[in-house]
């Protein structure tokens, strides 16, 4: 199926606006996202080749092997946001936010309750050869620019 | 879900119809039809026409809605819509199953939107399938109800939004009939509020719920994020949905049950 139309993955200057976003009131506290219990590998399974995928369109220069790359820590008006994401390769295969408001920081501990929290894995919408989103998707303005529009343009 | 696959559907394109409504964006996508047919066409016609007569019914942003005429007590209960009536009906059973976490007057007036959606969408698969198009899937602004199969000798395969990363998945699973439902905070900004202390929920980033009905699913996921921290206890002992969740820190959680969808 074509999926040629699906937007690349945002910068981490998107990725700290977005976070930003959805940042709750204001307060400047120092990271505290503590180590999940378990870490899973990034990037399992076949909708995740371990490797990018081949014909993959980079201007940067290839890099390989894994990298972590600490973003700017963003002051907006909820508060400070940090992010660190690993790349494999041009690929990101991991995000985490290091320093969050305060009303965030609590999250790292939701383990407590039911069992192991993993780290959230990170999956390209491009390769994963899907038939639909969930979430993201809330608002027409928000749509225009979603993974869904993308398919649903594919199949018009 | 899960059990009594439906036939196999045949590899016909079918057509995809993007309606914007409710605020939204709908897509209705239906499959192993011929792309050109005239039942087609008029079955999409009739979808699109009754989300909008559900806009007009209950949206709180038209003064004279049914909904905005109960909030401002120009209209009785009694003497509203069927389906007004049946919507609000189903708002309490959810208010009850969810502890007054999920509450069509959370936010201190009238809003039945939050389980609107769902109910409408699930209202819309049923005429697609009774027109004779038991194939298709209907996206209701990122909350979805699958039928059928898209393809011949496959299940629908729905990837859930990654809400820390725009354009990325934090998952990917598999479907037969069967709803899915995401809320979060990435899109609106905190939205959701804990009605029972008014604070905006914002320990979970997202929570996915994937079951029978879109209208349950919706609420519950809703639901859970006002619990926060609570919700994995919560989700875990809910009979008949799976559920996904993203925590604010990047941190996920999920059913047992939810494992046997990843694709």
């Amino acid at each position: 199926m074509k999926r040629a139309a699906i937007a690349a993955l945002t910068t981490i200057a998107g990725l700290v606006a977005l976070l930003g976003y959805k940042s709750g009131p204001a307060r400047r506290t120092t990271v505290a996202t503590a180590p999940p219990e378990t870490t899973v590998p990034p990037a399992p399974g076949p909708t995740t080749p371990s490797t990018a995928p081949s014909g993959t369109p980079s201007t940067a220069a290839p890099a390989t092997g894994t990298r972590t790359v600490t973003g700017p820590d963003v002051p907006n008006q909820y508060g400070d946001v940090q992010v660190r994401i690993t790349l494999q390769g041009t690929r990101i295969t991991d995000v985490q936010a290091i320093q969050l408001p305060e009303d965030r920081q609590r999250s790292a501990e939701i383990s407590s309750a039911a069992g192991p929290l993993l780290r959230t894995e990170v999956l390209q919408a491009q390769s994963a050869n899907i038939d639909g989103v969930s979430g993201a998707t809330y608002t027409s303005q928000s749509y225009a620019q979603s993974v869904q529009a993308a398919l649903d343009q594919a199949r018009a | 879900m899960g059990a009594a696959a439906p036939e196999a559907a045949d590899e016909r394109a079918g057509r995809t119809h993007v309606e914007h409504v409710m605020g939204m964006a709908v897509s209705i996508d239906v499959r192993a039809a011929d792309r050109g047919s005239a039942s087609l066409a008029v079955a999409i016609a009739e979808v699109v026409a009754w989300l909008h007569r559900v806009d007009a019914t209950f949206s709180t942003y038209i003064p004279d809605s049914q909904i905005s005429r109960m909030a401002t007590g120009t209209l009785a209960a009694a003497d509203a819509d069927p389906d007004v009536t049946e919507v609000m009906r189903l708002g309490e059973d959810l208010r009850a199953a969810t502890g007054g976490y999920f509450d069509v007057r959370a936010a201190g007036t009238l809003d039945p939107s939050g389980v609107v959606k769902g109910w409408a969408v699930e209202r819309a698969s049923d005429l697609l399938a009774a027109r004779g198009f038991p194939h298709h899937q209907v996206n209701a602004g990122g909350d979805l109800r699958a039928r059928g199969r898209p393809g011949a000798g496959r299940r629908w395969r729905i990837g859930i939004a990654h809400p820390h990363l725009a354009g990325a998945l934090a998952a990917v699973i598999e479907i037969d009939d069967g709803a899915v439902a995401t809320s979060g905070t990435a899109e609106r900004g905190a939205h959701v509020v804990d009605p029972h202390t008014g604070r905006a929920a914002l320990d979970l980033a997202s929570v996915t719920l994937v079951g029978r009905d879109l209208a349950r699913a919706d609420a519950y996921a809703t639901a859970a994020l006002a619990m926060g921290h609570a919700a994995p206890a919560w989700l875990a002992r809910l009979p008949g949905y799976e559920a996904f969740v993203v925590d604010a820190a990047g941190g996920a959680w999920s059913t047992p049950g939810f494992e046997r969808y990843r694709a």
